[in-house]
């Protein structure tokens, strides 16, 4: 019914009304351009957080030796080009919320839930294109500020990720806990009303918007996991919003919600019976459901281009559903693994404990799925390809070291050092940045009227990327298992880790070869935005709708009637009933909105 | 040098990069280098699918290489009781993890490879098998149920401390940016204190008036005796410490506004850890690369570093402020009889403060 309604609404006004370079660039409501500034907004975020990345390594690999770049980039933290202990941890801090918000959470689930939910569920445009538009202001917003913060005096935030109070509450603890911390504060509120907006928007959507015939169990998985990303999020978000409401009263108005028995620059402080577990709690609770806020509508996309580029339908569609399912429920309720050595009761590490190793099956069934969707296919090797077949690898690779971290008895001796650096960085940093990448290269002729990226270029960009990521983090594994703490500005205080230089080393120059690969992609990116080469309606010849759609953006994505669904989205190379040529003769893929055809038999998945 | 390198690196990397746009870029051939050209052709498909094959071996190649070039940065044996069931689970862990990743990273590289695109093939229409998705549901379920449960026993032995082994109790206070140990003394009972009380020598805030705080002793070099069980509170003064002891095993936050606890029992004395077999190789390698960089240092007008001997540490981590990275503290471990003559000569809070 609401698709109708919608119908005549566009009909009646949808693009006659005049555009100015303000309502279409800026100021849109229309989600393909909004999809593209948040891709666009989280690219330059992530040029910043990895350029943050190789100062960092530059800095381990070569301790206190003074290098032009950081006199240049850093200023006063890096006189004579030796860097700062105190703008170390400032880089540490930015660098990982910078990534895990601003470019694995928005650039990737901002830019590809908006360009593709109303594509492929066939809707003309997000159930309220408003708020779509206030969300990306607000997430534009929260990055100003962030970037802001890298300018304050005393410097940024500079209490790790997850600025854990009292270091991130107490500005005589650190430098950065001053105007910096309030900064990165009042930044995240504002990220997290952006991101909820976001999380509605879509949620109401998807269960609204859908086309007719589009029913829930023929959505292909992108929009599956975009849902419920888009559920997790609005759960899990306000928590963490309450923990930075809460830090900001202990910081600013006095409150002990944190803190309690603190001496520190020669004073007690007033505060007494807060809890500092309870941040991390709060903070975790968030923490948690947000590596799979991240990396689920990464899996979203691996299925549905993995599907496409091999031909074939995606192998166990009602299994990979529920494992979505299963793994977003599973995720709400693991937090605490972060905090075995934290203080909390033993006994509830023991909970988590086996909580957090029962995610290990969903994931396993998911690896085994996507493996099997390779299987006797007929892999077509796009760029947006490799990067999905590379994101199971590192998904594995990643995921499997998980089973020991899991495990609280284990955790003891690697907590807080570069093993869990290498561990989450392979399965959720490297991996949703290749699913990031695949979707990139996937549906950049959607985002950019059919226009392609070059994939020679692609293909060099993969394949740097993949070997320097392995270079990097597989020996980072190392210097964790031999005790290494993560955060440290320099190991040379314990000649115990002398031997241990080398390895950061070997690992830094990956880090830079792999980070020059990015500029390959970036210059392919602006490149072909201009002059890519124009490719067919349907590149890629895939099933789903938003290939159904004008290839020129209009409003309302159809010129004519929404497009009606008949199967699911996945009848790649169904053969006809005496097996001798594809369903449609010469053609190994059937739309969603081909009606069934006689003697076809529909797949009860 | 190390610029040259830099430098030379980034020229070779840009050369590199121009190569494979080019081989890639002469695999087109004439007639698809029309309008659909950055759709991968069968020859983009050939070549990638070998690149995949490649790949997997690369990758193995990248594992095998760390672990022979770096196999023996790692810990050495443990040096606490439980440390030895951490280290077999460890083990276990590590071989199944080693499996599983050997056997699916091979079927994923050899699947792309072998099934690699061509136009003459057709994909197999396999949507579903319910008999295989069981089998991999179920194996998993069935591993991990025994993992779980190893791992619960191992860490309810570990965290629950009972008072039967009467343990002996010794506080490790952490503040910024260095660590203080407080023995109980022959009371076994840690005093009453609070960061509230701290004042001039009184660091730790111990009340002073306590019974049980007069035969405290406060150091800063933590000795352990051998085989005895150790009870550790902990606290902070100001921020979030990690109190790490990764040779035992031992791990746990010091928590301001809380005492935190954990306990082991050292088996492995100072002495005889100097004497391992793998712990000489890596302080001789750490000397050799401390000799080496001496000589450059020398050559600037520094000092040189001090040759390095084994001790066990104490190190924090939780990032706790600007020095972090140089916050800890040396462990002896030796025989009841050493540590006995070293506890006795140290100063209890009765002679030390309530003179």
């Amino acid at each position: 019914m609401s698709a109708h309604a919608q119908e005549h609404a566009v009909d009646d006004h949808g693009h006659h009304h005049k555009e100015t370079f303000v309502t279409k660039y800026i100021f849109s409501t229309d989600h393909k351009m909004i999809s593209k500034q948040y891709l666009i907004t989280g690219l330059f975020m992530g040029i910043i957080g990895i350029a943050m990345s190789i100062l960092m390594r530059m800095q381990l690999a070569w301790p206190e030796e003074p290098f032009v770049v950081f006199e240049l980039l850093l200023g006063k933290w890096a006189e004579g080009g030796v860097m700062d202990p105190s703008v170390y941890l400032a880089l540490v801090t930015i660098h990982g919320t910078i990534m895990v918000f601003f470019v694995l959470t928005a650039g990737l689930s901002g830019t590809f839930s908006n360009l593709l939910i109303p594509l492929q569920i066939g809707a003309r445009d997000m159930a309220s294109g408003f708020l779509n538009m206030v969300s990306y202001w607000l997430f534009f917003l929260s990055s100003l500020i962030m970037i802001m913060s890298l300018f304050v005096e005393a410097g940024p935030a500079s209490a790790g990720w997850t600025i854990y109070p009292p270091l991130s509450a107490l500005p005589q603890a650190i430098p950065g806990s001053g105007a910096g911390m309030t900064l990165w504060l009042v930044s995240m509120a504002i990220f997290i009303a952006s991101s909820l907006l976001g999380s509605l928007n879509y949620v109401v959507t998807v269960i609204n918007l859908r086309t007719k015939g589009m029913r829930m169990t023929r959505l292909p998985l992108t929009i599956w996991a975009f849902f419920v990303t888009a559920i997790i999020g609005i759960v899990s978000f306000p928590v963490l919003l309450s923990a930075a409401l809460m830090l900001i009263m202990d910081r600013s108005f006095g409150t002990s919600f944190f803190l309690s028995d603190i001496f520190i620059a020669g004073e007690v402080l007033h505060n007494q019976g807060g809890s500092p577990v309870l941040f991390e709690h709060l903070f975790w609770f968030l923490g948690h459901p947000e590596v799979y806020i991240v990396i689920l509508p990464a899996m979203g996309m691996v299925s549905e281009i993995l599907a496409t580029n091999s031909r074939k339908p995606v192998f166990g569609y009602r299994a990979m559903v529920a494992s979505i399912l299963a793994i977003a429920f599973l995720s709400t309720i693991v937090w605490g693994h972060h905090m075995f050595i934290s203080g909390m009761n033993p006994f509830l590490g023991s909970v988590f404990t086996f909580t957090t190793l029962l995610i290990a099956i969903p994931s396993a069934v998911k690896s085994f799925n996507w493996i099997t969707t390779l299987w006797r296919g007929n892999l077509q090797m796009n760029p947006a390809m490799l990067f999905s077949i590379g994101f199971v690898s590192t998904f594995i690779t990643g995921g499997l070291t998980g089973i020991i971290l899991g495990d609280s008895a284990l955790d003891i001796n690697v907590h807080d050092t570069y093993f869990v650096v290498a561990h989450f960085h392979l399965v959720m940093g490297i991996s949703a940045l290749y699913g990031l990448f695949a979707g990139v290269y996937h549906w950049f002729p959607k985002m950019f009227e059919g226009r392609m990226l070059n994939k020679n270029l692609g293909f060099v960009h993969f394949w740097i990327t993949v070997i320097g990521a392995y270079g990097v983090f597989f020996p980072m594994h190392f210097i964790g298992m031999a005790g290494l703490p993560r955060r440290y500005y320099t190991n040379t205080a314990f000649p115990y880790f002398d031997d241990l230089a080398d390895v950061n080393v070997v690992i830094t120059i990956f880090a830079i070869i792999t980070a020059a690969a990015q500029i390959v992609f970036l210059y392919n990116f602006i490149h072909s935005m201009y002059y890519g080469k124009k490719g067919p309606k349907n590149p890629w010849k895939a099933t789903t709708l938003e290939w159904t759609a004008e290839v020129k953006h209009i409003h309302g994505n159809w010129d004519g009637p929404l497009p009606e669904v008949h199967r699911w989205p996945y009848d790649y190379s169904k053969p006809n009933s005496d097996d001798t040529d594809y369903m449609i003769a010469g053609q190994d893929f059937i739309p969603q909105d081909v009606p069934m055809m006689e003697n076809e038999e529909e797949l009860h998945h | 040098m190390t610029a040259f390198l830099i430098v030379l690196v980034i020229i070779l990397f840009g050369i590199t990069v121009l190569q494979m746009a080019k081989i890639f870029g002469m695999s087109k051939t004439p007639e698809q280098l029309g309008e659909s050209s950055e759709i991968a052709s069968d020859k983009d498909n050939n070549i990638n699918g070998w690149l995949m094959l490649m790949f997997v071996f690369v990758t193995y190649a990248i594992l095998i290489v760390s672990f022979w070039k770096w196999g023996e940065v790692l810990l050495p044996k443990a040096a606490s009781e439980h440390g030895q069931g951490i280290d077999d689970l460890w083990l276990i862990s590590m071989v199944l993890i080693f499996f599983v990743g050997f056997i699916t990273l091979w079927l994923l590289s050899y699947f792309a490879f072998k099934y690699r695109g061509n136009k003459n093939n057709r994909a197999l229409y396999f949507a579903d098998n319910d008999k295989l998705e069981f089998i991999w549901t179920v194996i998993p379920v069935i591993v991990l149920a025994g993992l779980i449960i190893y791992g619960l026993f191992t860490w309810t032995d570990i965290m629950n401390v009972s008072e039967d082994e009467d343990p002996m109790i010794v506080e490790l206070y952490a503040y910024q940016f260095d660590w203080r140990a407080r023995y109980s003394g022959e009371d076994n009972t840690l005093g009453e204190a609070n960061v509230r009380l701290i004042e001039g020598a009184n660091q730790l805030g111990v009340d002073t008036s306590d019974p049980n705080a007069q035969d405290d002793i406060v150091v800063n070099e933590l000795h352990l005796p051998l085989g005895r069980k150790i009870l550790f509170k902990m606290r902070s003064q100001d921020v979030l410490h990690s109190a790490y002891m990764p040779h035992f095993r031992a791990q746990m936050n010091c928590v301001p506004g809380m005492i935190t606890q954990f306990a082991f029992t050292p088996s492995v004395t100072t002495e005889q850890m100097r004497l391992d077999e793998e712990v000489m190789g890596k302080v001789s390698r750490i000397n050799s690369i401390r000799r080496k960089n001496s000589i450059e240092l020398m050559a600037k007008g520094e000092e040189a570093l001090e040759p390095y001997e084994f001790d066990y540490l104490l190190l924090c981590n939780k990032i706790c402020g600007t020095n972090h990275y140089n916050m800890q503290m040396k462990i002896i471990v030796e025989t009841q009889e050493q540590y006995d003559a070293w506890i006795a000569q140290q100063a209890t809070i009765a002679t030390s403060l309530n003179k």
